[in-house]
């Protein structure tokens, strides 16, 4: 394990997940969560758990993306005030 | 500014490029699928990784195709005995282990079932065929959780259509 390697990608993953909950236009949050599984499929490989980080790379950033995008089709893009 | 409908881009819109790469691209990602699923076994992946990926190429399919057209290769029914396929699979490799053994191995002690004369063997072999059966389950239920997000909308819009193309 890289020390430095690990502290950037955490806080990265962290300031992603606060602006994700934060941000009005779903599309973007949808968007945002994809990065933020991708980046923890990173942090699982730094933590050599490549299983975990296949399962997270395959559900998180591709088929939970996809279901979300094909939700977001349903209704409005924009969360109210 | 954007505009407050949302667009996928499932039905209109499609571009000869996106057509071609993904023509290209889905038989590549269903070959990777299968071999996340066979070599589920001795490193990372397995049944459900492999499953899921092989999910992926149907959602890439339906992205650049349509669902109309995504529905005509891969139908509701085929989906219904996919699910049933890989479970009964599962379970079957499962009691066949008690089958063979004559009740001394558990559920899912695959060293029983007889297909070489190595316990070992068997072992890796049976592993493997579980394997299939959680992978094809996977995937029929993602492509179906996904078309079934999809349908409605493409069929409310080839109704307003009816009679273009």
């Amino acid at each position: 394990m890289i020390f430095e390697l690990d502290l950037v990608l955490l806080f990265l993953v962290v300031i992603i997940a606060i602006v994700a909950i934060t941000t009005r236009d779903l599309l973007s949050a949808i968007m945002l969560l994809c990065a933020y599984s991708f980046l923890m499929a990173v942090v699982w490989v730094e933590m050599h758990s490549v299983d975990v980080a296949f399962t997270e790379a395959a559900v998180g950033a591709g088929a939970t993306t996809a279901f979300l995008i094909a939700a977001l089709s349903r209704t409005k893009r924009w969360e109210k005030k | 500014m954007p505009s407050k409908d949302t667009d996928t881009g499932t039905g209109k819109g499609r571009s000869i490029i996106v057509e071609t790469v993904t023509r290209l691209m889905v038989p590549f990602i269903q070959l990777f699928a299968l071999y996340v699923i066979i070599h589920g076994a001795g490193g990372p992946g397995g049944g459900f990784q492999g499953g899921v990926i092989f999910a992926s190429s149907f959602v890439l399919y339906v992205v650049a195709f349509g669902i109309v057209k995504a529905g005509n290769r891969f139908s509701e029914r085929a989906n219904i005995v996919l699910f049933s396929t890989g479970v009964y699979l599962y379970a079957g490799v499962g009691l066949l282990c008690i089958l063979f053994s004559y009740g001394a191995a558990q559920f899912l002690n695959y060293g029983y079932i007889p297909l070489t004369h190595h316990f070992e063997e068997n072992r890796a072999l049976g592993m493997d065929l579980v394997e299939v059966g959680i992978g094809i389950t996977v995937m029929a239920v993602i492509t179906s959780i996904f078309f079934n997000l999809v349908w409605k909308r493409e069929n409310e819009e080839i109704g307003e259509r009816e009679g273009e193309d």
